[in-house]
């Protein structure tokens, strides 16, 4: 295929698509509030109606509003209806003849929408994720035959340094960086013959496994494609020609549009060989998870990738040397690969206007927890925590005041309501003890008990820890014992003193991030929230 | 890339039989499709807890053999991953999610009133192996917390009496 070929697709699925789209979620979030039923009476209500002709309705990802689904929406009319029940649906349809419309009409001048910049979701919650020429219809691919027509590799490693790129799934490394130790890395072992090509691959971390961030499903749910073409391009960049994608088992509709996504890019010619008649070759293959969080470490995922248990081991060598079998591996996590397609686009100067000196573009938020408007949220670096919790997020459901935001997962801490003016950029996060991670937050009220939330935490990386380092097996175990005292209200001065210490011990002496993150929470509530502690212990 | 599936093969699949040759059939055609790669293994076994409801030892001794991989190895893979399971299934799984978000906005709840009324905890069986209690790390649909998972099913914020109405008429079942 080539270039007319791509905007034939996009011409004809203009031609195709019928004046009046209503567009009903069909995400995990909205599913689980009934939205496929909603669907299928939006649909049969056109059929009795008679509107096939003009109207017709559309299954998209994702449109972020998650706490108010199922969310249906009519661009014609710049209208949005939140929390569809479906006997609802029939008047939603008549409505557009100018009946009264039974659903409840949400707002879309709501900061939650006003306040976003939407860059990496731009597209999430407009296509239908199951359909490729949907993707073409809005420019899809088209930056990928630019790369392979008009870029050298190295004009497109340079193009997403200019960016200033972080990795988005939690340590916040330069892409641009790693895609050029990618790129350089010549084949290390032994007995290879001169200047034959090195065989390297891209594997998209989508083992989204901290709780409370959901970005990750959203995107692959959504608008597969985006990623899809987000790989190619790192993988030409790179010099990569076999590509997997890591999905946790736990997000099953992710990974149906992951697979049928390379499948219609396969059928299209754009996956595969001599992709748009270059001589490039890129394949990606799908590889499910089986429920372990510590496969979310890169090192680990590898592992499990080869088919093993989801073991870490000690870096260096870092996978850009010597990752999957061996070879040099570029591994970047799935919002991050969603940030190529507009950086090669609008050039990485325009990407790095955006955000904070050090931390550029945007960030995906997950709200959720105790706030009233749970959903995604896609923002600028560099905005204050409290816009985002409070304009956006509208504060705690539960009406009382916001106590702390849990930011980064296990692997992060709590952010107490004073610090809320902190800007979002990876630097202060961290400043603060926590970190911007995947990008879950989960707002906690007054009535929560911070000792009990970072023993929830020590009890998520307890029973997580892979078993392969003391320090972590063995630490997070006391620390639960530690922290299950104070909760029972029989802690003791010295037992604060031994908390500390062991949080210092297990940080500094496990071998992978998930032991070395594992106290993060403890530290955090204790840094911000001591009263909270010293309150449960005893005084006998 | 995968090769293409053998027809013949294929309409095996289809037919859903569920007798114990074509439950192996599935397996070999999941190994040959993975052409005996033994970095395959987790997509084997996923396939094959699918197939077989459960990993029994036998099932483990034929992919062992099949992939030329030591037992050891493949148990310990499959004992790794908290989705797989060497035990058989009970009829009906009741997973609560204790993401974040969830735990916030009241997921042990929902757990604690089944360990208080009906004397099931997380991770165990209920008599009569009707209902097996589990524990979710976040599902990734953090807008509808507290989430439960009724065989395969998510539901929007559920209250412990729901939950519990829910198992209770399982255990009721005959």
């Amino acid at each position: 295929m080539d270039i007319e070929g791509l905007l034939q697709i996009a011409k004809e699925e203009r031609d195709r698509q019928k004046s009046i789209r209503i567009r009903c979620c069909t995400s995990g979030g909205c599913q689980a509030s009934g939205s496929l039923e909603v669907r299928d009476r939006l649909e049969a209500a056109i059929q009795t109606e008679g509107l096939t002709d003009t109207a017709e309705v559309v299954s998209v990802g994702c449109m972020g509003f998650c706490g108010r689904g199922p969310l249906v929406a009519i661009d014609s009319a710049r209208v949005l209806y939140e929390k569809v029940e479906p006997h609802q649906a029939d008047s939603i349809v008549s409505g557009l003849k100018g009946g009264h419309v039974a659903a409840t009409v949400g707002d879309l001048e709501h900061p939650f929408f006003k306040q976003q910049l939407r860059i990496v979701l731009e597209h999430i919650g407009q296509i239908d994720p199951t359909r490729i020429e949907s993707y073409i219809a809005v420019g899809g691919y088209r930056q990928l035959y630019r790369t392979l027509h008009e870029m050298t590799p190295q004009q497109v490693i340079d193009e997403v340094t200019r960016s200033g790129l972080r990795g988005r799934g939690g340590a916040g490394y330069p892409t641009g960086l790693k895609w050029a130790t990618v790129a350089k890395m010549q084949d290390r072992r032994r007995n290879q013959p001169q200047n034959q090509t090195q065989q390297k691959y891209v594997i998209c971390n989508a083992d989204e496994g901290d709780p409370g961030a959901f970005m990750d499903r959203s995107i692959l749910e959504s608008d597969p494609h985006r990623v899809l073409e987000g790989m190619a391009i790192a993988a030409y960049a790179v010099g990569a020609n076999h590509g997997y994608v890591y999905v946790r088992a736990e997000y099953p509709p992710a990974i149906e549009h992951i697979r049928l996504a390379i499948q219609q890019a396969k059928q299209h010619g754009i996956l595969g060989s001599q992709i748009f008649e270059s001589t490039f070759d890129f394949k990606i293959d799908v590889r499910v998870g089986a429920g372990a969080y510590v496969c979310g470490e890169e090192t680990a995922l590898i592992a499990s990738i080869e088919g093993g248990r989801g073991i870490p081991h000690p870096r260096p060598p870092y996978p850009a040397e010597s990752g999957l079998w061996g070879a040099p591996t570029l591994i970047n996590n799935v919002e991050t690969f969603a940030n190529i397609v507009p950086i090669i686009r609008n050039r990485g100067a325009w990407y790095a206007s955006i955000g904070t000196e050090k931390s550029k573009g945007t960030k995906v938020f997950s709200l959720a927890g105790n706030i009233a408007n749970t959903g995604l949220v896609e923002v600028p670096m560099g905005i204050p925590l409290r816009q985002i919790v409070e304009d956006m997020g509208g504060g705690a459901a539960s009406g009382g005041k916001v106590k702390a935001v849990q930011t980064g997962g296990p692997s992060g801490g709590c952010i107490p309501a004073s610090a809320f003016d902190t800007p979002v950029d990876y630097e202060a996060m961290q400043a603060l003890g926590s970190i911007i991670g995947s990008g879950g937050m989960v707002v906690m009220d007054e009535s929560t008990n911070m000792v009990d939330m970072a023993r929830f935490f020590i009890q998520f990386c307890m029973d997580e820890s892979c078993g392969k380092c003391i320090p972590c097996r063995a630490g997070t175990v006391q620390l639960e014992h530690l922290l299950t005292k104070f909760v029972e209200h029989k802690a003791t001065e010295s037992d604060l003193a031994s908390l500390e210490e062991l949080c210092g011990m297990v940080k500094s002496m496990s071998l992978c991030g998930l032991g070395q993150s594992a106290p993060n929470p403890i530290l955090s509530t204790l840094r911000h929230f001591r009263d909270d502690y010293i309150k449960l212990i005893t005084n006998s | 890339m995968q090769p293409p599936p053998l027809p013949e093969l294929k309409q095996g699949l289809e037919t859903e039989d569920s007798s114990l040759d074509s439950r192996y059939h599935a397996l070999d055609l999941t190994i040959s499709q993975n052409r005996h790669r033994q970095d395959a293994l987790i997509e084997v076994l996923h396939k094959a807890q699918e197939r077989f409801g459960y990993l029994e030892k036998e099932v483990l001794t034929y992919i062992a053999r099949q992939l030329k991989l030591p037992l050891s190895r493949v148990y310990g893979v499959a004992t790794f991953y908290h989705l797989f399971s060497i035990h058989p299934k009970c009829k009906h799984t009741c997973s609560i999610c204790l993401g974040t978000a969830c735990y916030t906005r009241g997921g042990k709840a929902l757990l604690d009133i089944l360990t208080r009324e009906l004397h099931l905890k997380a991770g165990k069986r209920s008599p009569h192996d009707k209902v097996f209690i589990r524990v979710e790390r976040c599902i990734g649909n953090c807008g509808v917390a507290p989430a439960a998972i009724y065989d395969g099913h998510v539901s929007r914020q559920q209250t412990p009496a729901q939950v519990l109405e829910k198992v209770k008429s399982w255990l009721e079942e005959p």
